[in-house]
């Protein structure tokens, strides 16, 4: 049996290094507000021509006990929502998940497999929208160009309801 | 006078030609996600946008349609001093339409002189117009005020037309404006794609500025009429028109459409 598993090791270990990796990383900010409640916040990838392409990432609260839960307000993230949202049945498997405290957050995207596996090559956006209860929404963008050739970074600062946004291309 | 062989007509509650008073209705969302919402929507008549101010609208012509086409029950009904009020449970996934129709006979005449009009139904107006009324108008209404609201994806089935009076069809969903990007619509008479009809278009609020700042348009050749959303908001959209299609002899017909639209910001 330990014979078995560690022979799977070197398979294990050897994927991630033949594929590329996409990092998306996404900062909540600390804000000194009377009441708190964490954003929602989805991430996404967009054509050129403004169509969405590929959820990334979609937090939102999956606990609420009231009427229907958290999905009530998944429209307030209203780019997204008439992007794609709507168009998402939630929740979406090895997408959606809780919403995260302030801090900052990394997504790591294999190049060959989950939403960036059929991605064709093309210039995009990585967009990310956070919209939080009693607070304000706030919209950041990306420039992604697909596939990656050379390791690349580019980020973005968030004003208000996102901070630091940055998207770490390794080919 | 002319004498009335009639059969027609429905009550009606509304304010005729009564000038400048807008009949709508308000949602109070539009755009919901989520799998069992809820919206509640006033409905009234007024001169400010979206002001309960002058008379409710009457629910009596309500109806409401749901995502696959079928009708949906209004819930908690209630007609208060300004306004009526009613709320609809959305338990399927897409979009519904919520209409008041109404249809009645107005007329205008004058005894001795003296101006009078008279609103009602067509088989009492023999007995209550007088019989020496002179330069008697008859006016026959059709009228049509009409909300959407849509949960999670929008979908068209619940647009239907009736075919009857005006009406709207919708090149762009009535539930996917955005602030700065123009809708364009379709108006209908009895069904068909009617030209040269007159629009004005109302940004909400206009009780906190200066001017009204409505948009007149015209329907084109082919029926439709691009609306420019420069901003997000209420909108009040009124259509009207008059020809000689009433089912009431000697009457000339009104067919009105209006319709409250929500632009969601970028």
């Amino acid at each position: 049996m330990r014979k078995a598993v560690t022979a799977l090791f070197p398979t294990l270990i050897a994927a991630p290094v033949m594929a590329g990796e996409v990092t998306l990383s996404i900062q909540i900010p600390r804000l000194d507000v009377s009441e708190y409640h964490r954003p929602y916040v989805a991430a996404w990838i967009e054509g050129a021509d403004g169509a969405a392409v590929s959820n990334l990432a979609v937090w939102y609260d999956l606990r609420k006990r009231e009427g229907e839960g958290g999905a009530k307000w998944l429209k307030d993230m209203r780019q997204w929502w008439r992007r794609i949202g709507r168009e998402t049945e939630m929740p979406l498997d090895g997408v959606s998940g809780a919403t995260r405290p302030v801090g900052t957050h990394a997504l790591r995207f294999a190049t060959d497999a989950g939403p960036l596996s059929a991605l064709k090559p093309g210039t995009y956006e990585v967009v990310v929208e956070a919209a939080r209860e009693v607070g304000g929404r706030e919209v950041v963008r990306l420039p992604l160009t697909w596939p990656p050739t050379a390791p690349s970074h580019a980020a973005a600062q968030g004003k208000d309801e996102l901070g630091a946004v940055a998207l770490d291309l390794k080919p | 006078m002319r004498r009335l062989t009639l059969a027609v007509l429905a009550s009606l509650a509304l304010a005729g030609p009564a000038a400048a008073h807008r009949v709508w209705m308000l949602p109070s969302s539009t755009v919901l996600s989520g799998t069992d919402a809820w919206v509640t929507l006033d409905a009234a008549v007024s001169n400010e946008l979206f002001v309960f101010e002058h008379v409710p609208l009457r629910l009596d012509g309500l109806t409401v349609t749901g995502p696959d086409g079928a009708p949906v029950t209004p819930e908690n009904t209630a007609t208060g001093k300004f306004r009526s009020t009613f709320d609809l449970h959305l338990t399927k996934p897409g979009s519904y339409r919520a209409a008041v129709t109404n249809e009645g006979l107005m007329a205008s005449y004058k005894v001795g002189g003296q101006p009078k009009r008279w609103r009602g139904k067509a088989d009492s107006m023999v007995r209550e117009i007088p019989a020496d009324a002179q330069d008697v108008t008859l006016t026959e209404s059709i009228q049509r005020t009409e909300t959407f609201v849509t949960v999670g994806k929008p979908n068209t089935a619940a647009f239907a037309p009736s075919g009857k009076g005006l009406e709207l069809r919708f090149d762009t969903h009535p539930n996917n404006l955005a602030a700065g990007e123009a809708a364009r619509f379709t108006l209908l008479l009895d069904g068909a794609p009617a030209p040269g009809i007159d629009v004005e278009v109302v940004r909400g609020g206009s009780r906190y500025r200066d001017k009204s700042e409505e948009v007149k348009l015209k329907s084109g050749p082919d029926g439709t009429v691009t609306v420019p959303f420069a901003q997000a908001g209420l909108y009040w959209f009124g259509a009207e028109t008059q020809d000689d299609k009433a089912k009431t002899t000697g009457a000339r017909r009104r067919a009105v459409y209006n319709a409250t639209f929500e632009v969601l910001p970028q």
